[in-house]
């Protein structure tokens, strides 16, 4: 059985890593949201799925111009990434605007509750636009990057099989590497990031230090609803596939994540992410066998549910957050 | 003449006059013509009307049951569409229970439960597994089928298991506060989801997701029960204990120490109020009725399958609350019933309309926009817009005011000699 393990082992990390990098980067919209309101921004999720639906819509309006065919697709993939991160930005925006700011006071049941209706409007405006213009809501992107590569993983050890990878998984995984070390470098590094770090700590005070919390308030939803939505154009390359309802339940895992790594931790929403994902890739390959067929991969989404159970019961902070106490 | 004209509708016999009326009016139209939907919702609307009257408390409910058990079924009998009423009207019964269900868990005791389907699931599933030959795949004694006449016991037991499963999902969550609650019972109603999708291996107990097929439909003195019109009075029936339930409910110590929870947890448990009980309670309760009801809906439907207790559901019965009002039984009956007509019918109602305009040419509408498809967007609109705006709901909830004097007076007599000189006098408190 450890044999029949090992061997799937090398496809198990390929796909666990990049099952990861885009629960990373999700996660960390929701992981610098709490950490600045306190606030589980549920709509994050629709925010991913708006952004993987946005860069399709680029991807086949620009592919369908004739003169594109002759842009890499490298470049292409760029362009679509800085366009949809800046409509999905805006767009995150615009949600705290309306449905977030006017409840800053209001007890905490009720952003929660405007935040589902928003998911819900999310899910349903892309549903309708996707399917006014496509006929059905399911849309297949053009695919990008899809030349296979094998990864010579028996050469190292004859116990290990041969993992076979796409294109795309280097890009998937290099780009959501780049944008998680960009954020990183900007709430550590610059003006704005310590500006926002001063707002997660204590609002007040850091207003009376001259810090317009409003606005950096508006620029964090900014930035996470910008990752979400480039993440979501990674998935749509990555998958091909997608659906106005891929949203809510990876958000819920990409959630997960960020209580795992910590919430309101953003290195240990990456690092909560990767674990995730790999655990996840791990168990859907590997439950059935381990269990002898009494439960099969379609426990996995109970597996991430688990974790997060058992993680809120022993380690409430997380891996990498602080603990702290309520105060009357 | 405004005023007088408040004057006037303020009168007691003017209003009896006017609703009696009223009544009249929509029944006879009910009664008479084929098929109309508007005034079988106009004639449901009359209750609402009965609510705000100034009569007594008992004038209107034995005005409330009699429309209810009398009024209603005969005047919509009428035409070939009795049965589609009554199907109706029983899902408003079932729905509302559920939400009043999930108004003990959110309005009152202030636990945001996003999983609240499954306990609906768990009681459904009791009773049809018990009710068809799957028992037989794991029970090693006992003769299935079970008769009809088991159902008014699994009526118990669906809500003694729901209760169970409440009390499992509350125990590991205790620990987990507001927004981690809601993710976390979320969780856990897809994972009783899944589990009931996957229980058919190794042991057949669900039957998967093909769903249980042909359940026993419940007997009563030999009487089977099988259509809407005989289920509408078995859900009218639970429902009235449900709703005389939450009522003696709300206004019992537990319902006060779940207020005091809600408001703070802190505090409340500085005031002596045992936390882990009366959170605990909440979750078994409020379960409990989704539980009863959903016996009543696998009896109903004849069929069930994990499809019917998706993520979605749970949100609907979020929606009835927040709708109605948190916290608030009139509120929250109001929402449900508004929800789950506007589901039905009115939304079906209105599509079949638009496909009819279509068709003649008077104008087109794309398939995409069709309201039967516009749900989720009605539902996330009317969340954002009431709680922007409207964050108590439709009816309010309204705390009862204690009058000060008489609880004065009624103190024991103990507590009346030492009380003059030095405690806090009564009614400078805040009630």
């Amino acid at each position: 059985m450890l044999q029949e393990v090992l061997q799937s082992l090398p496809q198990v990390l390929v796909d666990g890593l990049t099952l990861g990098a885009v629960y990373a980067v999700v996660a960390l919209g929701y992981t610098m949201v709490y950490g600045i309101l306190q606030l589980i921004n549920f709509a994050h999720g629709e925010v991913f799925m708006s952004g993987a639906f946005i860069g399709t819509a680029f991807f086949i309006l620009i592919m369908g111009m004739g003169w594109a065919a002759e842009i890499p697709q490298f470049i292409l993939l760029i362009i679509v990434l800085v366009l949809t991160a800046s409509i999905t930005g805006l767009v995150g925006v615009g949600l705290e605007r309306v449905a977030y700011r006017p409840l800053r006071n209001a007890p905490r049941l009720i952003p929660l509750i405007t935040a589902i209706g928003i998911s819900f409007i999310l899910q349903d405006v892309v549903r309708f636009i996707a399917e006014l213009f496509n006929g059905n809501y399911i849309v297949t992107g053009p695919s990008l990057f899809s030349e296979q590569i094998t990864l010579k993983a028996s050469s190292i050890s004859s116990i290990f099989f041969d993992a076979r990878i796409k294109t795309s998984f280097l890009i998937v995984l290099g780009v959501a590497i780049v944008l998680m070390v960009a954020l990183d470098y900007f709430v550590n590094k610059t003006k704005w990031g310590t500006a926002m770090r001063a707002v997660a700590l204590d609002r007040e005070t850091a207003s009376l230090m001259s810090i317009n919390v409003n606005k950096v308030i508006s620029i964090t939803f900014f930035i996470g609803s910008a990752l979400g939505g480039a993440t979501g154009v990674l998935f749509a390359v990555q998958y091909g596939t997608i659906d106005p309802y891929i949203g809510f339940i990876l958000g819920l895992k990409a959630f997960i994540a960020a209580v795992l790594g910590g919430i309101g931790n953003i290195r240990g929403a990456m690092l909560g992410g990767m674990l995730l994902g790999l655990m996840e890739m791990f168990a859907s390959a590997n439950l059935s066998l381990l269990t002898g067929g009494v439960f099969g991969a379609e426990y996995k989404d109970v597996f991430a549910f688990a974790i997060l159970i058992l993680v809120l019961i022993f380690k409430p902070e997380g891996l990498l957050g602080k603990p702290t106490a309520e105060k009357v | 003449m405004k005023a007088k004209l408040a004057s006037y509708f303020s009168n007691k016999w003017l209003q009896v006059i006017l609703f009696s009326l009223f009544i009249i009016v929509t029944s006879a139209a009910l009664y008479f013509s084929q098929k109309s939907v508007v005034s079988f919702l106009l004639l449901l609307s009359s209750l609402l009307i009965l609510h705000y009257m100034s009569l007594k408390n008992v004038t209107k409910w034995i005005t409330a049951l009699g429309l209810l058990f009398i009024l209603i079924p005969f005047a919509s009998s009428g035409g070939p569409a009795f049965q589609s009423y009554m199907e109706v009207a029983t899902m408003v019964g079932i729905y509302i229970s559920m939400a009043l269900g999930l108004n003990i868990v959110v309005g009152m005791a202030g636990l945001l439960d996003l999983g609240f389907v499954a306990f609906f699931a768990v009681g459904a599933y009791s009773y049809s597994i018990f009710a068809t030959k799957q028992a037989s795949n794991f029970m090693p004694f006992g003769n299935f089928p079970l008769g009809g006449e088991s159902f008014w016991g699994f009526l118990i037991i669906g809500g003694i298991m729901a209760a169970i499963a409440g009390v499992l999902i509350g125990v590991p969550v205790l620990r987990v506060k507001g927004d981690y609650l809601a993710i976390v019972t979320l969780g856990f109603g897809e994972i009783i989801r899944i589990i009931f999708n996957n229980a058919d291996r190794p042991i057949n107990i669900t039957n998967g997701a093909m769903g249980i097929a042909s359940v026993t439909p419940p007997e009563i003195f030999g009487i089977t029960l099988s259509f809407p019109n005989q289920f509408y009075f078995v859900t009218l029936f639970i429902l009235m204990f449900t709703i005389f339930a939450v009522l003696r409910l709300e206004h019992s110590k537990l319902g006060r120490s779940w207020k005091a929870v809600r408001e703070n947890e802190i505090a409340a448990q500085a005031m002596g109020i045992p936390l882990v009980k009366t959170k605990l309670l909440a979750f078994a309760l409020g379960a409990s009725f989704s539980g009863i009801m959903g016996v009543v809906f696998a009896a109903k439907q004849a069929f069930i399958d994990p499809t019917s207790f998706t993520l979605m559901e749970s949100f609907t019965i979020l929606v009835m609350v927040v709708l109605g009002g948190m916290g608030s039984v009139p509120g929250v009956i109001l929402g449900a019933a508004v929800i789950t007509i506007l589901n039905l019918q009115v939304l079906t109602e209105l599509t079949n309309w638009l496909n009819q305009l279509s068709l003649s040419g008077a104008l087109s509408i794309p398939d995409a926009l069709s309201p039967a498809k516009m749900q989720k967007f009605i539902f996330g609109a009317l969340l954002v817009v009431f709680a922007l705006y409207r964050p108590k709901g439709l009816i309010p909830a309204k705390n009862k005011i204690f009058d000060v004097k008489k609880l004065k007076d009624h103190r024991p007599d103990h507590l009346n000699n030492d009380t003059e000189k030095d405690s806090v006098p009564i009614d400078k408190v805040q009630v």
